[in-house]
């Protein structure tokens, strides 16, 4: 048996153990419910993490989701997957997650920006920037913070696009319900997403490119 | 030769193209269309570098840990996720704030009609700002608790913090259900400080019951890193002036205690 065969078994296990899972956890039995849980905390972490960007708010959001998923178990049909229901419920919330915490960073970056300009005169301020640093540890720093600054920039929609088509491999069909909207506008968002990720990020990448290409990098 | 548009090429590379046969067999032809989407992949690959933080072996176990005693008996009914008692005393909470609220608007109606909504606002805000306030000293309490904690002796080695613990998950509780009512009511600098609190009192409900003198004092660093403490009490303080610049205006005939209170 070659190793796809195996996987998709594996899937098609997983499955059928999870919708009796789901059987027995509405029957009463909560036990069944923590085999759920167990089975796919680290499959909705990773998507919680990628959206919210942060691990605090990641493992509020598995939790939350799970507690969710618990609350709608009547509303579950076996027709979906339970992974895949969950992971649903975790990316919406995880949306509602990422709008609380714009609003809480927009009120933060009022008094940042103002220490910012006071800084502008600190004589130290500018020592740090002249100080000699490996060029290839300065443009690997560089480039991840212009990478997390380029996912920040997108909105809830775009990075769930993002997330959920480039690093999760989820359909089309699946965004489009999390993100209530029609295929064709969820292709667009996810367009929309890599294009301006190409725009902020480009130059970066170029740059680093060209200093690998000359030796200054590895 | 007519090439593909960005959003072609982010589609094939995304793998959501209608037309993907014909778009490979044009870039099969076409150089400087490979070399666009090359540029693209390397924006994408880029991205891919980004670290992903590994939860460890036994997460699915601590999410577990985390939700189970929030679960009710049975699922499916969303209303019985609120009789489980950790629930019961943070729901109670917010109706007492809703109920105190609408009868203090009832007592405060008998002024001046055009001042009702006002009233019932300040009303409302007071009394969140005391509901809030009672659970910033008990945070802060268990916190200076745990931030004094130490082991009795050189010899012993580990430190029993299985109660701050407890109490942290109950305060987790009460905090994210403060955090979202802020967050409702807009206000956002007391929400931001309610976020900062959640993660101090998630890491010391993930903590182990029993940890070693280093364990502790790393729990102590990270709290005193924070600066927690200090924020939950200079936000503590700000809500006590809250609080009393909120008391209701005494009577007309109490003159002397009005003008006082204009100082």
């Amino acid at each position: 048996m070659n190793r796809m065969q195996q996987n998709v078994d594996s899937t098609q296990a997983i499955a059928e153990s999870d919708a009796i899972a789901v059987e027995r956890t509405l029957a009463g039995d909560r036990d069944a419910y923590r085999v759920l849980v167990e089975r796919h905390s680290h499959n909705v972490f990773r998507l919680a993490y990628r959206m919210t960007g942060n691990r605090h708010d990641a493992e509020e959001v598995v939790q939350e989701a799970f507690l969710r998923g618990y609350q709608k178990l009547g509303q579950f049909a076996a027709r979906s997957n339970f992974g895949t229901w969950v992971y649903r419920i975790a990316a919406n919330y995880a949306i509602d997650r990422m709008r609380q915490r714009q609003k809480e960073d927009a009120r933060r970056e009022a008094p940042r920006a103002q220490d910012q300009d006071g800084m502008e005169d600190d004589p130290l301020s500018r020592v740090k920037d002249e100080a000699p640093t490996p060029e290839r540890l300065t443009q690997s720093i560089e480039l991840r913070k212009q990478m997390d600054q380029a996912l920040a920039a997108l909105s809830e929609a775009e990075r769930t696009a993002f997330v959920m088509r480039h690093w999760e491999g989820c359909g089309i069909e699946e965004i489009a319900a999390v993100l209530k909207s029609s295929s064709n506008a969820t292709k667009n968002t996810v367009f929309r997403a890599v294009h301006k990720l190409r725009l902020a990020l480009q130059p970066f990448v170029e740059t680093r490119a060209q200093a690998r290409a000359m030796g200054t990098e590895s | 030769m007519k090439h593909m548009t960005e959003e072609e090429l982010i589609a094939y590379r995304e793998g959501v193209a209608e037309q993907r046969l014909a778009i490979s067999e044009h870039l099969a032809a076409c150089k400087e269309c490979r070399v666009e989407l090359e540029r693209i992949e390397a924006v994408l690959a880029a991205l891919d570098t980004l670290p992903m933080p590994d939860p460890g072996a036994d997460y699915g176990r601590q999410v577990w840990k985390e939700i189970a005693l929030r679960l009710a008996e049975k699922p499916g009914r969303w209303w019985q996720a609120w009789l489980e008692p950790r629930r019961l005393a943070a729901a109670g909470a917010v109706v007492a704030l809703i109920v105190s609220s609408f009868v203090a608007g009832r007592v405060t109606n008998r002024g001046n009609p055009g001042d009702n909504a006002a009233s019932k606002e300040q009303v409302r805000e007071r009394i969140l700002v005391v509901a809030v306030g009672e659970h910033l000293g008990h945070s802060e309490r268990m916190l200076v608790e745990l931030s004094n904690a130490a082991p009795n002796g050189p010899k012993q080695k580990e430190v029993n913090i299985s109660a701050e613990q407890r109490r942290a998950e109950d305060l987790l509780q009460e905090n994210r259900l403060y955090r979202q009512t802020a967050l409702q009511e807009g206000d956002a600098g007391l929400a931001s400080v309610l976020d900062e609190l959640e993660r101090v009192l998630l890491d010391v409900a993930h903590s182990p019951d029993q940890v070693t003198p280093a364990q502790l004092e790393a729990i102590q660093k990270k709290i005193e890193a924070r600066g927690i403490l200090f924020k939950v009490r200079v936000v503590n303080k700000e809500l006590q002036q809250r609080q009393e610049a909120s008391e209701p205006a005494p009577s007309q005939n109490d003159t002397k205690t009005g003008e006082r209170n204009k100082v």
